[in-house]
């Protein structure tokens, strides 16, 4: 029997038209434990690395976390894991809502998808009966109309639906697969739109076991107690309306200009009004304590919700204000489309026609106020119409084609993907680490454990570590007290630190728990994250029966974190890729960097190139890749394990 | 004559559906409560409450199984309360032919709220504790229970009254004389 995991994959071949049901391998949960870590093994075991992402070899799979669907709260995340159309690389995407419990109640731990169907269809798993069924009703519906209309034909309010909008549909790179009040973002919509699969839909009714029940639900009773009280988890953007943190910091337009005086007690008044005025409800996800889907009905547009930064990518990108978020939002999220790289894709053709680089013409009939030329964008992107066509394919890969200069208003991308728009001066070292190396693409999907920035004086400092319990190693306590200056910490620790904030997030991607109650809330944001290194242990024991503890754990999330960077080194990814942009600070040193750099490889046991050497490989048991690395010429049999500058390749 | 008057508990659970939130904690702590062994196993479907979830329309219901029921209602009811437009089935907490809530998935067996009784008692049923946010309050309220029978003249005499309304005097005395012959006390 096997706990909190089904033991059942769904095998579906969108060519053939074939549905199989195939146990996994109990050692597969053992090394990788699942969701993402799983779903990566058998990336890198079937997808080699000619594929094209728009191949109907690209392998499309959706993983229920290993707790989802036990009694752990929060633990409901479905991880989406590709090959981007956009970077090329492996994609990673999160959602929540209850897609992931009733797949595993329908029997299945992931569904994996390759192959590409003739016309629009959709797939239907109602436990051991799956289907593939015809979804050309559905063409060019929203994500939401779409997944009404298909618990309309099935009959049954109590179906779990992911879809795609029109955006991805046509394959825009932009687009999301979203799932009630969540949405899968950074590059997956398109492929599931390639693969021409307009929806999954999942009714699912079977048991999911618990190794020692008793004590497992104790623990939970007692965590979903603490998770309700604890102010530190969740989103506090759900509850408090000042947002002067977003909007005083982060840049407006294309990642341009910072407006540190933007905020005030005025505007925080009226946009409050704004939003209870136009919120019918806060929801939550799949047995979570905490609420943090904000719904709003904004007059003449459909109903959507946001989380947090989500309602201001819009207004910001636009110099507008949060009704014009709330305006477009409601469009956006039922055409299926990411709402952080999005407004900045607009922004950037925008700011193209300002230059001259794009023209009139490229633009026939657009309005002359800014908000309603990204309604008009908007469509052109969806449709792929015209320069929409050329704008679908984000930032970078529109710089390169439109040319004539573009390229230098490509300033915000990292491997071809938009980051977060924040310019700042001084250069936090571990947020340079993060952000070069960090391979799910954005900055959210790496940081959280340790704060973003030092507290003033000593005895703020002190009082913060105090009560700080997830720390891995009390030399992080060490390293938050002697932290004065945000761009003066020792090497040794910016390493470590980085490490650490990438592991919670490849633990959580594995176990299906959500960030906001883990990896993303911890030392930034309070420090009190209700799920860590020290309690993620027994909650895997007793919901699985698996042998764990803290090593063990460590070391799953660097086998899980190595092959990931295995598969994108295998696809082309270099050191030279792991460049922030070149204004994202304004106050560089490029040496220091380099040389922080090379300490953070020789932390990691990769080569100068950034590859993962042969011993780490072996260290880790992927000592599979190790040899196909060697097989290709990425590795060489002399290859040192060193860094240093002293020794040679 | 007069029978001890007895207390009833009445178990109630007050649900504010303004609060809730869909996390369907309920539903996963119920199954969990009932499953065999205790906690040893999680199944919304075999949960005693369900929460009618329709996210668009703002509908977030939770209904506690009440009955079996061999038959569908005959026509619907749809109610709108607020501006929102609930249906009746949304309310009803019966094991239904028309839908497959409360119905043990394998075996269609119907699923009734037992308020998790058990011994010793819990402090409140299962999906009460789960709820974090307010949306399911359990009270107990004190209901006064008659047993044994109270002499009520006023009652006789109105029964017989009309008795002979209808029949006639004479037909209820004849009738009377006859039972107490057959019944001989």
């Amino acid at each position: 029997m096997r706990y909190g995991e089904t033991g059942f994959n769904l095998e579906i071949d969108l060519s053939l038209g074939s549905i199989d049901r195939v146990e996994t391998d109990p050692k597969l949960t053992e090394l990788h434990l699942g969701g993402q870590g799983t779903a990566d093994r058998i990336l890198w075991d079937r997808v080699p690395p000619e594929v094209e992402p728009f191949s109907p070899d690209n392998v499309l799979i959706f993983s229920s976390g290993l707790l989802v669907a036990t009694h752990v709260p929060g633990a409901n995340r479905t991880v989406v894991n590709t090959f981007s159309s956009q970077t090329n690389l492996h994609a990673h995407s999160l959602l929540g809502g209850y897609f992931g419990a009733e797949l595993k109640h329908a029997g299945y731990d992931k569904i994996i998808i390759r192959g590409k169907s003739a016309d629009l269809v959709y797939l239907w798993i109602n436990n051991n009966r799956v289907e593939i069924r015809d979804a050309r009703h559905l063409r060019g519906k929203g994500c939401q109309e779409t997944a009404e209309q298909i618990k309309r034909d099935l009959k049954s309010d109590k179906i779990q639906v992911a879809a795609i909008g029109p955006a991805g549909e046509n394959r825009v790179n932009m687009a999301s697969i979203d799932h009630s009040h969540s949405s899968a973002s950074r590059g997956v919509g398109s492929i599931m739109g390639d693969k021409r699969l307009k929806a999954i839909a999942i009714r699912g009714t079977r048991d999911i076991n618990i190794a020692s029940p008793g004590e497992l639900f104790e623990m939970c009773q007692n965590l979903r107690k603490s998770i309700s009280e604890n102010q530190y988890v969740g989103d506090w953007m759900a509850t408090d309306e000042d947002d002067s943190f977003h909007h005083n910091n982060f840049s407006w337009g294309n990642a341009r200009v910072r407006r540190r005086d933007f905020w005030s007690q005025e505007l925080e008044e009226r946009w409050r009004n704004l939003k209870y005025k136009y919120m019918s409800r806060q929801t939550s996800c799949y047995n979570c304590p905490k609420v943090c889907h904000n719904v709003i009905s904004f007059p003449g547009r459909p109903t959507f919700s946001y989380k947090c930064y989500g309602k201001d990518t819009y207004h910001m990108a636009a110099f507008q204000e949060l009704d014009f978020s709330f305006d477009i939002l409601g469009v956006s999220q039922e055409y299926g489309l990411d709402s952080y790289s999005t407004p900045q894709v607009i922004a950037f053709a925008l700011e193209l026609y300002e230059a001259g680089i794009l023209k009139d013409q490229d633009f026939p009939g657009m309005p002359n106020d800014t908000g309603q030329r990204f309604f008009y964008l908007l469509e052109k992107i969806v449709h792929r119409e015209g320069i929409g066509d050329i704008l679908a394919n984000g930032v970078s890969l529109a710089a390169q084609q439109i040319g004539n200069g573009a390229e230098a208003f490509d300033h915000n991308t990292i491997k071809r993907f938009e980051q977060l728009p924040i310019k700042l001066g001084r250069l936090n070292p571990v947020y340079f680490l993060m952000l070069a190396t960090g391979e799910k693409m954005a900055i959210t999907q790496i940081e959280g454990s340790f704060p973003q920035d030092p507290l003033p004086t000593r005895e703020q400092r002190e009082e913060f570590v105090k009560g700080w319990v997830s720390v891995p190693d009390e030399k992080f306590k060490k390293y938050f007290l002697e932290w004065e200056k945000r761009d003066t910490i020792s090497n040794e620790a910016s390493c470590a630190i980085c490490d650490w904030n990438e592991a919670m997030h490849y633990l959580d991607d594995a176990t299906g728990l959500c960030g906001f109650l883990s990896s993303f809330r911890g030392g930034q944001f309070g420090g009190r994250s209700a799920y860590h290194i020290h309690n993620m242990p027994p909650l895997i024991s007793l919901a699985t029966g698996m042998k764990m503890d803290e090593k063990l754990l460590w070391e799953t999330f660097q086998r899980n974190r190595t092959l990931v960077r295995a598969l994108n080194v295998r696809r082309g990814m270099r050191r030279i890729d792991e460049r922030p942009p070149e204004d994202h600070w304004a106050i560089r040193d490029d040496a220091y960097e380099q040389r922080l750099l090379d300490d953070y490889y020789q932390f990691k046991g990769w080569n100068k190139d950034g590859i993962p050497t042969k011993e780490t490989l072996d260290k880790l048991g992927l000592d599979y890749v190790g040899e196909d690395f060697l097989k290709r010429g990425i590795l060489n049999d002399n290859e040192d394990t060193s860094a240093g500058p002293e020794k040679k390749a | 004559m007069n029978g001890g008057v007895k207390k009833k508990i009445v178990k109630e659970i007050k649900v504010n559906v303004d609060k809730c939130t869909g996390c369907r904690a309920c539903e996963l702590s119920c199954s969990a409560f009932h499953a065999t062994p205790r906690y040893g196993s999680i199944n919304p479907a075999r949960a005693r409450i369900r929460v009618f979830i329709h996210e668009r329309a703002d509908l977030y219901v939770p209904v506690r199984a009440t009955n079996y029921t061999p038959a569908e209602c005959s026509g619907r009811q749809s109610y709108i309360i607020d501006k929102k437009e609930y249906s009746q089935c949304s309310f009803c907490g019966a094991s239904c032919p028309s839908r497959d809530h409360f119905k043990e998935p394998d075996s269609g067996l119907p699923l009734k709220c037992d308020m998790c009784e058990d011994e010793p008692p819990l402090s409140e049923p299962l999906c009460v504790q789960a709820c974090t946010f307010g949306a399911l309050v359990y009270e107990e309220t004190f209901e006064e229970e008659r047993k044994g029978e109270e002499e009520k003249p006023e009652e006789l005499q109105t029964g017989l009254e009309s008795l002979a309304n209808r029949y006639g005097h004479k037909k209820v005395a004849d009738a009377v004389v006859r039972m107490s012959i057959s019944r001989k006390d």
